[in-house]
């Protein structure tokens, strides 16, 4: 049972992981909530505005906004996609030889290839 | 069962150490970068509490605790509250995979136990990568919960700076792992030791490293939010951002979160670039006799290296004014993305070449 | 010990995937999809399949999610009210869904509803990311090359609907 001896090595290498995760939470949980019992609490009107410069806040703060930030949102998930793609390459590349070079080259070449379109259409304009 | 037991109780103090020394950093960095700063610009720095300033940081910390937390009329209550915990807690658990020293297999009580590192797992560096997204999460919803228009401002343009340069991160790195074929942070800094001639910035075969740590760096202080990058707290223009409208300990938070990220991307770039623990000269590694103290010079080389980072962290600052928008998205986006694309492709030709 | 892991993660994707649908503040709704990535990357771990989870944080929760809450900010939706009418239609379907499920799972085989992942010694010894490296780029080497060009598809697409509105703020 080599398989069940691997799997609990495995598996013990990421509770501790787990449990850093729990922790960290905890932390920051019971601070907050530690720094709330001691601290004073003296709410007024004027000190919950928001800040605006001095003036009275008008309007609605959330307002909708440019659409360029959506663009460079829907780039970068294609992106960080193509960047995932190699990862598994680059460690095992040197188990691949030249047929993984050579894809790879491919792969980056159709990368440049939708990266100069998007620049040539202005998606990475800003202004 | 008791193996068990003791495996958590080694793996508890473990975490409680490293988060202990991440926050202690965190206090005394704060302290360091107003003394550096200081002294760069010809004044003293804190002066006031304590010899020297030292006590400065635990004044600021007993202050922002007993602080009264205002959450602003018109706030999400709930977002408002999640969104510190929620950016600084991916900041945290990063370290989990950074080997601080010597990879050690000690027996104590019959456990196996690798003191310097947390957990070696054999993704490590896509693990640190995929928190440090997270981390977006804190600054918009931060953002847009406060219901004021500069902290809604402040936090999507964060939120795209933080995703540009996420993709120059995750690109600069891929040389690295090509050369190491291992994403474990623990291996990567074992096929570096042997003095810095060996360390991935600078080995001169296959193809040093040292575009790609350049690019790697430039993007962490982008994701980091420090000059020149601080555009999400840009105080001459949208007051100070994200968390304009956060006060207390929850303003900590955010705080805490920055400079725990800074010492993460720190220790990152040591590993990967800088051979992590490993002496620069195999002779200042302590040797033969010594042989049971070689965790305390690696110990002492990380540390240095990781401060010499924090280092540049601050003179950048003191140096370099702010980029406008535009050029910071230009910058990412059509200077370091085809340098850390171009990287790669030559990295893996001479790799292929040399092999 | 391997089940209880596995109920907890199952248990938790169940309930934050439902809550997805039932808030209606669609900011709740996509932090409770946040909860659930992390959830199904976790199960993800216990199968061994190490690097999924991570492409699990990476692209859907450090991507996608952020994609979508720019644009529920975009769009400014405070509640979403319009999918709500169907309700009792959704609850029927649902039910006879479920009952469906039900009845194939005492019908048919039920050796697959074993918990226990079994690992394959060699792929465990070689590690999960090497071993996939190594399949997709020679075995899947076409497929590979095909999500390029789909990926640069997508990439037109995405360039093309957003032009307009590229365009239309630059003249403003």
């Amino acid at each position: 049972m080599v398989g069940l001896d691997l799997l609990a090595e495995y598996l013990s290498k990421y509770s501790p992981i787990l449990i850093f995760i729990v922790l960290a939470l905890g932390f920051g949980l019971v601070t907050l909530a530690l720094s709330y019992l001691v601290q004073p609490k003296y709410p007024e009107a004027e000190k919950l505005t928001t800040y605006e410069c001095g003036s009275e806040p008008f309007s609605d703060s959330r307002m909708p906004f440019p659409i360029r930030y959506y663009v460079i949102a829907m780039l970068f998930v294609i992106f960080d996609i193509e960047v995932i793609f190699l990862y598994p390459w680059a460690i095992t590349f040197y188990d691949l030889g030249i047929i993984g070079l050579i894809e790879m080259l491919i792969f980056i070449g159709l990368f440049v290839v939708a990266y100069v379109y998007a620049w040539q259409k202005g998606a990475l304009e800003w202004d | 069962m008791v193996d068990v037991g003791i495996k958590l109780a080694l793996t508890l103090t473990q975490i409680a150490s490293v988060m202990g020394i991440v926050l202690l950093t965190v206090a005394l960095l704060t302290l360091l970068e107003r003394k550096v700063l200081g002294w760069m610009q010809d004044r003293m720095g804190p002066m006031e509490v304590g010899p020297y300033g030292i006590l400065q940081p635990v004044a600021d910390g007993l202050k922002l605790f007993f602080k009264e937390d205002i959450i602003p009329a018109g706030a999400n209550r709930i977002m408002f509250s999640m969104a510190p915990v929620l950016s600084l807690v991916p900041a945290l658990i990063g370290f989990a995979v950074i080997p601080f020293g010597p990879t050690w297999n000690v027996e104590w009580f019959g456990v196996e136990f690798k003191p310097f590192v947390i957990s070696d797992i054999n993704i490590g560096v896509l693990y640190i990568l995929a928190f440090a997204s997270i981390g977006a999460y804190g600054v918009i919803l931060g953002g847009w919960s406060s219901n004021s228009k500069y902290s809604l401002l402040g936090g999507l343009r964060s939120a795209a700076q933080l995703i540009s340069y996420e993709l120059n991160v995750g690109l600069a790195i891929v040389g690295v792992l090509l050369l190491s074929s291992s994403l474990s942070m623990v291996t990567i800094t074992e096929a570096q030791t042997g003095g810095f001639w060996r360390w991935y910035a600078f080995a001169p075969l296959p193809f040093p490293q040292f575009i790609a740590f350049v690019v790697f760096i430039i993007a962490s202080v982008a994701e980091t939010n420090r000059t020149p990058f601080d555009l999400p707290e840009a105080e001459s223009e949208l007051v100070a951002g994200f968390f304009t409208e956060y006060s207390g300990m929850r303003f900590a938070f955010f705080f805490l979160a920055e400079y725990a990220n800074m010492i993460l991307v720190s220790c990152v770039a040591t590993v990967l670039f800088f051979g992590g623990w490993d002496a620069p000269l195999p002779f200042l590694q302590f040797h033969g006799s010594l042989e049971h103290l070689e965790w305390l010079s690696g110990m002492f080389w990380f540390t240095v290296k990781v401060y010499t980072f924090l280092f540049l962290f601050f003179w950048l600052r003191a140096t370099l004014p702010r980029l406008r928008y535009d050029q910071l998205m230009r910058f990412g986006w059509k200077v370091l993305l085809p340098i850390a694309l171009g990287n790669i492709v030559i990295t893996s030709i001479m790799a292929y070449i040399f092999s | 010990m391997a089940s209880l892991v596995f109920f907890y993660f199952a248990s938790i994707i169940l309930l934050t995937a439902s809550l997805v649908v039932i808030f209606r503040n669609p900011v709740y709704s996509a932090l409770s999809l946040l909860v659930m990535f992390f959830h199904v990357a976790g199960l993800y771990v216990t199968l061994h399949a190490e690097f999924l989870a991570v492409v699990q944080i990476m692209v859907y929760a450090g991507a996608i999610l952020v994609l979508y809450l720019f644009v529920v900010m975009l769009l400014n939706v405070k509640r979403e009210e319009r999918f709500h009418g169907q309700t009792n239609v959704a609850m029927g379907l649902g039910a006879i869904m479920l009952v469906e499920s039900f009845l194939l799972m005492l019908q048919g085989d039920t050796s697959w509803l074993s918990l226990e992942a079994t690992p394959n010694p060699e792929t465990m010894a070689k590690g999960n990311v090497e071993s996939l490296g190594e399949v997709l780029y020679s075995t899947y080497l076409f497929p590979f090359e095909l999500a390029s060009l789909i990926l640069l598809v997508a990439m037109v697409g995405a360039v093309i609907l957003s032009k307009k509105g590229i365009l239309e703020s630059k003249s403003s």
